[in-house]
């Protein structure tokens, strides 16, 4: 299934999926119970996974759904059960009013930028480059298929990258156990 | 489609700032953390369409970088709530002089 078969198909799932990833974006910070906000927040991470099939990193698009919708979502959930927080609160936890304008403002001034970076040339230069898209296309097809072309960098260029992020995995292991642990004999210190 | 990519992970990381400057409830302010992390996740992604897959190792990396942080984040909640039954930040200011 490729690309220059289905333009319309890929377009109309490609826009589909990014509406229902901004609604879901932001019917999850609004929300007041933090169940229904990881719901949506879940509801995001599958619209994004769609979108990255559709953008050709099928990998990727899986990954999404097990490690995080399946899996750092479910900690998350995990917790709010665990500290008995499902409950909307009576009041809501937005900020007051000098919160929302700051976060208002922020955001408008971030979307201004985007739209001026789009007019500049920094546009210009994200142009596909033939070639390099060509080669991107091809390793696909390759023998490796969709795993072959991010697998080979992983483990050739980036392998020293890769056994740090082991470290840092066992580091952050430790250190939630070691945060998360209750103390003997009640003292909270 | 590169641009339209773009573009709404730029609008997904807005909704997560505005999520992290509006929220009071910690494990809430995580999620929106995770969401902008999803965000750059979709550009790097999108442009290792024009760039070879090396933009798809990274997104691995954030990922591997955002499971620590959940670890790790959460259990700071959790121990936090054990002091003052609470997650909501505006009770935690013990630094605020």
């Amino acid at each position: 299934m490729r690309h220059e078969f289905f333009p319309l198909f890929y377009s109309f799932h490609f826009y589909l999926f990014g509406l229902l990833a901004i609604a879901s974006a932001l019917l999850f910070v609004t929300r007041k119970s933090p169940v229904a906000a990881a719901m949506w927040l879940v509801n995001v991470m599958f619209c994004l996974a769609a979108e990255y099939v559709l953008l050709g990193a099928q990998f990727i698009g899986a990954i999404q759904v097990l490690v995080y919708a399946g899996a750092i979502m479910v900690v998350f959930l995990f917790v709010v059960m665990l500290l008995n927080l499902g409950h909307a609160e009576a009041v809501t936890d937005l900020r007051g009013n000098a919160g929302r304008l700051a976060a208002g403002f922020v955001g408008l001034a971030m979307l201004a930028e985007v739209m001026v970076l789009a007019q500049s040339e920094f546009a210009a230069e994200l142009t596909p480059k033939a070639a390099l898209a060509r080669q991107a296309a091809e390793a696909i097809d390759g023998p490796g298929g969709v795993i072959g072309p991010i697998a080979a960098p992983l483990f050739r260029e980036h392998l020293l990258a890769f056994e740090l992020t082991s470290m840092l995995l066992l580091t952050a292991i430790v250190g939630a156990v070691v945060i998360g642990k209750k103390r003997e004999g009640g003292d909270a210190r | 489609m590169l641009a339209e990519s773009l573009a709404l992970s730029a609008v997904l990381f807005t909704i997560g700032v505005i999520g992290v400057l509006t929220r009071r409830n910690a494990i809430i302010l995580f999620m929106c953390v995770e969401l902008m992390l999803n965000a750059v996740n979709l550009s790097f992604v999108a442009l290792s369409k024009l760039y070879g897959a090396t933009g798809q190792v990274f997104v691995v990396m954030v990922m591997t970088v955002a499971a620590a942080e959940a670890a790790v984040g959460l259990a700071i909640i959790i121990a936090i709530f054990r002091h003052r039954q609470s997650v909501d930040l505006e009770d935690i200011n013990l630094l605020k002089g």
